[in-house]
């Protein structure tokens, strides 16, 4: 009983958040509503047993997701109330939300209660996976092609961005929040490095460990610190581009060594190799995911010939 | 018609009116930057859609399995998929904003030229 008031609570809470998010009249509000949404998704995957997920969403969606909109909203410049919009404007979207919502709901009515046969598969097969943790063996062994396939969209979101990052927000850090994220700097480093080792057993793995390493990167490049992470350095791009590349020579490995065999399969680990073939992908995504997602943030417009800028003007240098 | 849980069946309603209230937000916001909020906001509400059929499995006490781990891993990895998303959609208005507000004299000149 306690624990149906506790959801009533989390869903109110949810809902009057996304509701005031969306019709707040200053867009500053509309942001940190969002932010605190973001921090009560996380506990929302929590109580519906996806602690995987609720790691990454404290990460990700409340930290990046927040620093993201904040960057979007210093360059908006002065902070002006949002233009009304009438009743009339108002009441068309409502009533045809409305009527999606009640569609929806039907249809979400006439889902089975019953599961479908894949978490039994799963727990099945677990045991040739490598790992023990059955999300990260579905992440990395039994789906890999979704975890290959989303490295590269992040290597193609990071390319985009930095073809058409604007001039950076000029802004000052003050001391006492350099030294403190210095000081946040090793915690952060230790506990990514235990999120993805723990990974193999336990709720953790490549996406948190690579989540919680960028929102630290982003405190710091925030604060001034870590210049070297950019884009002109080229043990960033190297590492950056790792995440997909050492996925790739380890399914082609796999794939000549299965060809021993009768029938090679793309992207199926040989049993006995699986362990480590899945931990030295994991610790290069960690690392390409953090990189990608630090520069996604912080999004400084390149000095290189692939910028607009250096291509629309020859003098366009930053620092 | 179906036999989920009082709970289960109130965080599916949430996720529903999750992504309504996202389209909503995405049909009314006048601001570009609350339209991806509220892109953002109907992503949520799609994953809890996911996470709670997920959660379904542990529901029922009979079998005794946990969640079910390849939907979590498919919210797992739209999660980042959304937040690259976001960063390059917002990376894009910035660049709106910026060329609109420098270069509006150079495009009336261009809007113009055609008409000579």
């Amino acid at each position: 009983m306690s624990l149906l008031l506790f959801d009533t609570l989390l869903c109110g809470l949810l809902l009057a958040l996304a509701l005031a998010s969306v019709l707040s009249r200053q867009l500053s509000h509309a942001v940190i509503l969002y932010i605190a949404f973001g921090l009560l998704m996380a506990m929302a995957w929590a109580r519906l047993a996806a602690p995987d997920l609720a790691l990454a969403e404290a990460a990700i969606g409340a930290g990046l997701t927040g620093a993201l909109c904040f960057t979007a909203l210093a360059r908006q410049g002065q902070l002006a109330l949002s233009p009304v919009v009438s009743w009339q404007q108002r009441c068309w979207p409502a009533l045809f939300v409305l009527v999606t919502l009640s569609g929806l709901l039907l249809a979400l009515l006439q889902i089975p209660a019953s599961p479908g046969p894949l978490p039994a598969l799963v727990l099945q097969e677990l045991a040739g996976s490598g790992v023990s943790h059955p999300v990260t063996a579905v992440l990395l062994n039994f789906r890999s092609w979704d975890t290959l396939l989303e490295l590269l969209v992040l290597l193609l979101a990071l390319l985009g961005t930095l073809q058409v990052a604007p001039a950076p927000v000029r802004q000052n850090s003050w001391a006492l929040s350099r030294s403190w994220s210095q000081l946040l700097a090793p915690l952060i480093i230790l506990l990514a490095g235990y999120v993805l080792w723990a990974g193999a057993s336990q709720p953790g793995g490549a996406f948190q460990a690579g989540a919680l390493l960028a929102a630290g990167a982003v405190v710091l490049k925030l604060n001034k610190q870590l210049n070297w992470l950019a884009w002109r350095n080229i043990w960033v791009r190297f590492f950056a581009v790792a995440g997909l590349g050492v996925f790739v020579i380890a399914a082609l490995a796999a794939w000549l060594l299965q060809g021993l065999a009768a029938e090679p399969v793309w992207l199926r680990w040989p049993p006995q190799l699986a362990k480590y073939i899945i931990l030295l992908i994991e610790t290069f995504a960690t690392l390409a995911i953090a990189i990608t997602l630090t520069l996604l943030v912080v999004a400084e417009q390149p000095d290189t010939p692939l910028s607009l800028e250096t291509q629309d003007s020859a003098g366009g240098s930053d620092d | 018609m179906t036999e989920l849980s009082g709970s289960l069946l109130l965080f599916l309603l949430t996720a529903a009116s999750l992504v309504a209230i996202g389209v909503y937000g995405f049909i009314i916001g006048p601001e570009p930057l609350r339209r991806i909020l509220a892109l953002n906001i109907i992503s949520a509400g799609i994953f809890m859609l996911m996470v709670v059929l997920a959660y379904r499995t542990s529901g029922s006490g009979a079998t005794e399995l946990a969640a079910d781990p390849v939907l979590q891993a498919l919210v797992l990895t739209g999660l980042v998929v959304a937040v690259s998303a976001t960063a390059f959609a917002l990376a894009l208005l910035a660049r709106l904003e910026q060329s609109s507000s420098e270069m509006s004299a150079p495009l009336q000149l261009k809007q113009t030229e055609p008409e000579q």
